[in-house]
Formats: structure tokens, sequence, C-alpha cells
């Protein structure tokens, strides 16, 4: 008897669905409406890779069949636990997605192919999770725009190279463009497409 | 009067909040895509609420799907904490939520209103929730969406600011007084909802969120926190709020919004903080106005109240 087959291991979801829902959401709120600042999830969740603590709230939260969620490839462990728990569908076309995971490595599909909305509708966008190795440490970046006061920096950690500059090429596109929902662990962070992103320069 | 009312029982009857699961996520979703394009209208499946449309239903379904059993709930009614459609409200989420009520603005975690800003700065955290009747600013000019949603893709607003044009050319001054419209982050054109035009200089730059909800017309929107929101002016004709020759007759505030209130069939008169909480607080620290100690002044106060 082999009892680590699929169906034994999926992992839970909220302990309690609906106030756990709701504390995640408005941990997500708070967080796409002060970019930069960082929230921790009340719950952590072990849930099947390559989907972090976070990364699975969130989608337990906003996700159930109406949101299509691409979640690249080896991620057939992940898509089960999702349609267990959400009953959002896993597609492979990264422009039908509503939701995304990005795992912050090379050679994964660029922000632009997502779906940025249309002009009379920018609502129709996209909203991706960039699974990041912290929300510290990284390079330095400077944000503005709605919910920050001034400026804020900012220095999330393990994104792939010239990810920043599909960040900023994301806001030129304002009001389309997609939102982003930084994940470290069961840290977050929001970047919407609202947020101007520029590299701090270095001090010496 | 007792301020604040410790959380109630929850009617386990109802799903958390009255709303269901699904619902809930699809107006979470349009929440968070509202916040993220600040003044942009999302369109969203609005419910059946056991309430009439027309009523604060959309209020309702964005405070349904925000609040929490650890929030404490203020719903205000054009200001004031004690007209029938803000006690209505309040007791539906103290039932459906068992959520704790309060009518201090400070110590509210969500405040849901109509057509009010609260005179008392907001702090960072807070979430004001206002009930919008007609979200769109430009729908009496011109009555088609399809077209209205061509105006904002393409940030047409000609339109808008040749209907505050003809106002300064027939009365020599812009006449709106409410529903003042604003540019939201230097982009969308947004309706405020009828807040008075006294109230447009908080929406821009304030510490706490601020979403809007219209249950009828189907639309969700938002100002995220220190956002810039500008009332729509001309260089030679800049925005200006309405301005009384008297202070509050109950607590002589003179900064804030008064309603005027008829004393009796002879035309008399007397002008009163719209905000009662603002205008309570203030009597409680020993602020005194014109009428207060006077029969007229008691009969508004309620004699009982304190």
């Amino acid at each position: 008897m082999d009892g680590t087959s699929a169906g034994l291991t999926l992992g839970r979801g909220f302990a309690d669905p609906v106030l756990g829902a709701q504390r995640c959401f408005r941990n997500i709120l708070a967080a796409l409406s002060e970019p930069g600042t960082v929230h921790v999830l009340d719950e952590d969740i072990a849930a099947p890779a390559p989907l972090s603590s976070g990364a699975a709230q969130t989608l337990l939260t906003l996700s159930d069949y109406e949101t299509p969620i691409w979640l690249g490839a080896g991620a057939e462990a992940a898509a089960g636990y999702l349609r267990f728990h959400s009953g959002a569908p896993v597609v492979a076309d990264v422009g039908a997605a509503r939701f995304a995971v990005l795992r912050g490595e090379a050679g994964e599909p660029p922000l632009d192919a997502f779906d940025p909305g249309d002009e009379r509708y920018p609502d129709k966008s996209a909203t991706v999770i960039v699974q990041c190795a912290a929300l510290e440490g990284g390079e330095g970046l400077t944000l503005a725009g709605p919910g920050i006061k001034g400026q804020r920096r900012v220095a999330p950690a393990g994104v792939h190279d010239g990810f920043w500059d599909e960040v900023a090429a994301n806001h030129d596109r304002y009001p389309l463009g997609v939102d982003l929902i930084l994940v470290a662990g069961r840290s977050i962070m929001g970047l919407p497409r609202s947020t101007l992103v520029t590299r701090t320069e270095r001090r010496r | 009067m007792q301020k604040s009312v410790g959380p109630p029982k929850r009617d386990e009857a109802y799903n958390f909040a009255y709303l269901d699961e699904q619902t809930k996520r699809m107006v979470r979703r349009a929440l968070l895509k509202a916040v993220a394009v600040p003044g942009y209208q999302v369109p969203f499946g609005s419910r059946e609420m056991p309430l009439a449309r027309g009523w604060g239903t959309g209020g309702i379904q964005v405070t349904a799907s925000v609040i929490g059993p650890d929030d404490t709930l203020k719903v205000i009614d054009q200001g004031a904490d004690d007209t029938t459609n803000a006690v209505s409200i309040r007791r539906f989420f103290a039932r459906v939520a068992g959520v704790a009520t309060t009518e201090a603005t400070g110590e509210a975690s969500i405040i849901q209103t109509r057509h009010r800003i609260p005179e008392a700065p907001l702090r960072a955290g807070q979430i004001l929730v206002y009930q919008v009747p007609q979200p769109e600013p430009l729908r009496k000019l011109e009555p088609k969406e399809a077209e209205t949603r061509k105006m904002h893709a393409w940030g047409d607003y000609g339109l808008m600011h040749v209907r505050l044009y003809e106002d300064i050319a027939r009365f020599g001054r812009v006449a709106t007084t409410y529903s003042y419209p604003v540019l939201v982050n230097g982009r969308y054109v947004m309706s405020p909802s009828p807040i008075p035009k006294f109230d447009n200089p908080k929406l821009g730059m304030c510490a706490a969120l601020q979403l809007f909800g219209a249950g009828r017309e189907k639309r969700i929107y938002a100002i995220p926190p220190w956002t810039e929101v500008k009332s729509l002016d001309f260089d030679d004709h800049p925005f200006e709020v309405q301005t009384w020759d008297e202070p509050c007759a109950l607590c002589g505030a003179a900064d804030s919004y008064l309603d005027e209130v008829i004393t009796d069939d002879k035309g008399s008169r007397m002008f009163v903080c719209s905000d009662s909480h603002y205008c309570e607080e203030r009597r409680a620290a020993g602020h005194v106005g014109r009428l207060l100690g006077s029969e007229t002044g008691q009969k508004l106060t309620g004699g009982a109240k304190e």
C-alpha cells in the first residue's frame, strides 16, 4: 500500500474557510492599497510545490471557478490542490489566466504576456503572484504613486534579471497592466500597476 | 447615551456577514482592481440585499466583503449616526457579522457613509465605505454606458469641462454644490458620491482607504490612501467650498459642514453641524454654541443624550 499517492497529499486549506479568507483578504487589500508595505498572513499553510504559503493563501482567498490560474510547468500537485479547494481551472494559456504564479526563475513568461485588460475595462487584467526569496535584502527600489506618502523604499530579493524593467514597462501602460503581489513565505507585498518603481541609485 | 456597543451575538442562520463566499470573492476581486486603478469604475455582480436598491446596497456589499469579527463599525447617514438608514445598517451588521458598533469616528475601523465624510481626520488603517447612487460622473451628460466607457478609456473629459464652463457663463461660478466631479491620480474623472463639495478637499491625500459601492448601478471604485484627488476647476475660477456666516448653533464650530434647521413657522432658523458625533464631542469638551441652552437647542440635542 502506498500511502503517499497523490490523493492523500493534497494538504489543507484555511482552518476556517470563511474567516481565514476574510483575514487574508484584508491583508491583500492593505498590501495593494499601500504598495511596498509588508503584511504577514495569519496562517501557515503547507501547499504542494511550487506554491508558497503566501501564494496558496492568496489563491484560496481570491480564486474560484471564474478565475483561470496559470502555474507553469511541473505544478501538477499544486493544480490538484487548487482544483480541490477553490475549483479554479488551471490553464496552460498564459493570456487566459486571471491569476498567475511566477517563481522568479529565468525563462518564465514576461509580465507583458499576461492579460493587461483593455482600455474600456482595465479591471479585466491578470493578477500575478511573484514568489521571491525574501521581501528585503535585494536590489534597492524606490516606489511612488497612489497609496504612498511621498516615496517608499523596498528591496525584494530573488527575482530574475530584467524583472524590474518589466515592472516599469507594465507601469508605463497604465491604466492597463497587471497587478503584482510579491510573496515570500507567508509575507506579502503589493505592487499594483499604478506604482512607479525605479531603481534606487547605490550610495557609497 | 452609550457610545460603543461591544460585540453582539451573531445570528448563525446566516453566513458570516450575510453574503455567500462566492459573492464575497467576486466583490473582493473587484475591490482589488479598483484599488489598483484609482477612480476607475469596476463592474460587479451586485446582489439582492434585504434592503431596497438605492438605500445603500452597494455600500453594504462592500462592507460585508471587507468586514471581520474584530472590526468596529460606524455608519453615518448625512453625517448623523442616529437616522433610520444608519441605525438599520448598523443593526444589520451587528446581527449578521456580530461586530462591535460605535458612533465614535476615532474608534471605528470601518465607517460606512452616505453623503458625508466625517469632520475628524481619518487615520491610517481605517476604511471609509461610501454608498453611491450614481457612480458615473458623465451620466447626466451622456446617457449611453458604451459612450461613457469610451470617454473614460480615452480620458476625453471635454464634455464635463463644457458643463462646468456653462455654469460659469450662466451664474458666474460653478453652481454644483454636491457630487462635485474630481480627477483621481491625474487619470479618471470620478463622482465622489453626493457628498457636499465642502468634503471634496478631504478626498485627496487621506490616510484612510476609501471604497465606493453602487449597488443598483453595479459599480465599485476606490481611492487608496495618499492619492492625489483634484476637484475640477479653471485657472480663473478656482475650486471653492461652501462657507457660512455663523458657526454651529450648538457647539460653535466654525470649521464644519452645517445643516439648516427651520425652528418654527415664522421663518426662524439655525445652523448645526451635520456630523452629529463631531458636534457631540465638541459639546462634551465644553464648546458652547449660541442656542445650546435654549429650548430649541434642547429639542435638537434630545435632552436625554449624553
